[in-house]
């Protein structure tokens, strides 16, 4: 095996076996932000699972990332307050501007999309939260303030 | 036991039979769709559901039956839930059936026409599904699968591959590689036992019917086509016959009048393989090589090994498999004796099986450049073709396959079945080593369906023990024994699919366990009937040797007939 991180993670579940696989993966994903095609190999050799049963269950749940976060993470509530509020028009307006689904990542690297189910700010639906920053009330027209925002900032750093 | 009552008629079932089959005893039938004989029920469709007294609907291949019971299998309930189950699953499905390869063989279509659905009654939101052809043998259609499951457990139950399974969940839920990467970088072994479990076009073969026509409407090139042993006996259910008809002259004379040069004997080859397997086995028991000697004529099988046990791999025989063999002395005797450029010749074979298309492609196959195979039918593809030809095999008059390749022992075609190698390799290893015949050639204990055979053979005072396995799950456990130190046998003869080519992935659709009885029976019939029954009694075999290869294990046989495989990473 190459990776000595994930031999690291894998000692602590000494017995392989397939009741560790949702832990495991929570691991690697934990350590690596996502879960890479090399991880799940490494995991399905040492489980002995094929890769496509862990790929299969990894799936399964909206937890797991299989693309690295982008420099700016945004995060988007689809709680019950947030959803009243035009969450979805607002999750449509994201996918529209940055051309990618939850789970995904922008080719540039740059955004990483992913929803949550309520992250306890009910009062300021609906709400983002990019990179640890929450954005309350937004809508799709202050939405692309948002984002203009983070994409000066990153030009800003990037010209000095 | 239990008395039950279906449809007002009282039966006894065994207590938890299933109401599906209880039903079937009382020769009623219930539709299904994801249910699989011989595995535990999954559930997943719905189809089967029946109105059960007190109770309502229950999916009957997953309710036991249980005594009292009253349940009407057809009443207007269950009917019109069937139909809704329907009317679903075309909610979000193409409306494609002309221009789909499994137009009037489909379950979903069948059900369609069954249950009376005449309108589209529920607009689903379809998905954008990518078209897998990727594969050189499977071609994957998402757009038509309607999850049922079947393939996801005959790949991982019965192939123990599990190339693929289900991915995400809910609506977005689709059958699916690791990785969503395409067949041709996963696990899979090309072994098509997939689409024959299939009941839609989600799953089908990856044509080349239309290189065939191409060629053969081609004047600069000289067709040549080989069929394989199991073809022959399985064909006919395509045109009515039933199952077990062996069609072999009637078949030959369709191919000719396809426009076909020669129409070769894939049995031929493998009495040829028989030689040359034989000899090597011979070779290695006597100068200690490694054993046990595995055979090498199952592409899918090969594949298998290659990634799941390549520390197993210099005890694969060097043999190419007959489809090879015959490709290879087509394109270098025949060519030579025939004064033909092996360039102009297109060289097809007829094939039970879909993994034959992946072996012909395979780079080992191939000599200077030109591939020993040029296009794989399977026995559907070559059906469709006689269709399309408006030929009716009832109304032909048989006709001989050609010189030289032509003629067969009956053990080269039994390789149509499990076991069928082994029985062969055992009669020519016999006299091979002992200079006479074996007094009975019928090696009983490697005959039959049974995915998992063994055998101890007497040949010359030393004991030969022999196993055969079909279905690559039961090769894992024969392999794993192995591995772990069993060392009691000398030749294992593996094929991919459960029941050998006779059940193979290219086969005629909706064959049954019965069917595939037959078919075997119709090979033990032949062997029984006729009087060439040992592959080192083939006269044009010996003839080649004699004309060409001079001995088995030469240096042309090595060229031609041999190869070598290596370990096969996967995603
Ligand atoms: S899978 Fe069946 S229903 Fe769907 S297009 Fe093909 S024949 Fe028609
Ligand atoms: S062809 Fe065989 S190995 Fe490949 S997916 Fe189908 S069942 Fe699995
Ligand atoms: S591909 Fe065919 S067998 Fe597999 S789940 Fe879809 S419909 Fe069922
Ligand atoms: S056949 Fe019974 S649920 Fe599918």
């Amino acid at each position: 095996m190459s990776n000595p991180a994930l031999e690291k993670i894998f000692t602590k579940y000494p017995c392989a076996s397939r009741e560790n696989l949702i832990p495991l993966l929570q691991d690697v994903q934990e350590k690596d932000g996502y879960l890479s095609e090399e991880s799940i190999r490494d995991i399905s050799r040492y489980l002995k699972l094929p890769s496509s049963k862990i790929y299969g269950v990894a799936t399964f749940y909206n937890q797991f990332r299989f693309h690295p976060i982008g420099k700016f993470h945004l995060q988007l509530c689809r709680g019950t307050a947030c959803h009243v509020n035009g969450s979805a028009k607002l999750l449509e307006a994201v996918r529209k501007i940055l051309k990618i689904e939850p789970g995904q990542t922008t080719k540039d690297k740059m955004w990483s999309l992913e929803t949550v189910a309520c992250m306890g700010a009910c009062g300021l639906s609906p709400v983002i939260c990019v990179n640890g920053e929450f954005h309350a009330k937004v809508t799709p027209k202050s939405l692309i303030k948002i984002l203009d925002q983070y994409r000066v900032q990153e030009a800003g750093h990037a010209g000095k | 036991m239990a008395k039950i009552t279906i449809n007002n008629k009282e039966i006894t079932v065994r207590e938890n039979e299933t109401i599906l089959a209880a039903a079937k005893k009382a020769g009623i039938s219930i539709p299904t769709l994801c249910h699989m004989e011989g595995f535990p029920p999954s559930g997943a469709c719905r189809i089967c559901v029946v109105e059960l007294e007190g109770r309502g609907l229950v999916p009957s291949c997953s309710f036991p039956a249980a005594d009292g019971m009253r349940v009407q299998t057809h009443s207007p309930r269950a009917l019109k839930a069937r139909k809704t189950v329907v009317e679903l699953l075309l909610a979000n499905h193409p409306d494609s059936c002309n221009y789909c390869a499994r137009n009037q063989s489909c379950r979903l279509q069948t059900l369609a026409s069954e249950l009376g659905v005449r309108q589209r009654v529920y607009v689903g939101h379809k998905e954008k599904y990518k078209l897998d052809a990727s594969s050189p043998a499977i071609v994957r259609d998402p757009a038509k699968c309607i999850l049922c499951g079947r393939c996801v457990r005959v790949c991982e139950e019965v192939q123990g591959v599990a190339a693929i399974d289900f991915v995400r969940r809910g609506s977005k839920t689709v059958i699916a590689a690791a990785f969503e990467e395409g067949l041709n970088l996963s696990a899979c072994v090309n072994c098509g036992q997939c689409i024959n479990v299939c009941p839609t076009g989600a799953l089908t073969e990856n044509s080349h019917v239309k290189r065939v026509l191409d060629a053969l409407s081609d004047p600069a090139l000289y067709c040549v086509v080989q069929h394989a042993p199991a073809v022959s006996v399985s064909i006919a259910e395509e045109f009515g016959f039933p199952a077990g008809s062996d069609v072999d002259g009637l078949m030959v004379a369709a191919l000719r009048r396809l426009g076909f040069k020669k129409v070769f004997d894939t049995a031929f080859t493998a009495d040829l393989t028989i030689m040359e397997e034989g000899s090597e086995l011979v070779h290695r028991i006597k100068n200690r090589g490694a054993l046990p000697m595995l055979t090498s004529c199952s592409p899918g099988w090969i594949k298998f090994i290659e990634q799941f046990y390549p520390d197993l791999l210099p005890n694969v025989s060097t043999c190419k498999s007959p489809q090879q063999m015959m490709g290879a002395i087509v394109k270098s005797y025949f060519a030579e004796t025939g004064n033909l450029n092996p360039r102009d010749i297109f060289s097809v074979s007829v094939m039970p099986c879909t993994a034959k298309k992946f072996e012909a492609q395979r780079p080992e196959m191939a000599c200077g450049g030109v591939s020993d195979v040029d296009a794989v039918l399977t026995t559907r593809e070559l059906a469709q073709v006689f269709r399309m030809y408006g030929f009716n095999l009832k109304a032909i008059a048989p006709e001989a396959a050609d010189t030289p390749f032509g003629t067969r022992s009956t053990a080269g075609k039994l390789f149509g079945g499990t076991g069928g190698v082994m029985e062969a390799a055992i009669r020519s290893a016999y006299f091979l080593l002992t200079g006479t015949e074996l007094e009975n050639p019928v090696i009983d204990k490697v005959r039959g369906l049974e995915g998992r055979k063994e055998a101890y053979v007497t040949i010359n005072g030393m004991e030969v023990g022999v196993a055969v396995a079909s279905g690559l799950a039961n090769a894992r456990k024969v392999l794993d024994a192995v591995r772990a130190g069993r060392n009691d046998l000398h030749f294992i003869e593996i094929m991919t699919c459960p029941g050998g080519c006779i059940a193979g992935g290219g086969q005629p659709l909706g064959a049954d366990l019965e069917a595939v009885k037959a078919r075997l029976a119709a090979l033990y019939d032949l062997d029984c009937k006729e009087g060439l029954r040992l592959s080192h009694k083939n006269e044009d075999v010996v003839r080649l040797y004699k004309e060409y290869l001079v001995a088995p294990l030469g240096e042309k046989s090595h060229r031609l007939l041999h190869t070598h495989y290596h370990a096969r990473e996967i995603v």
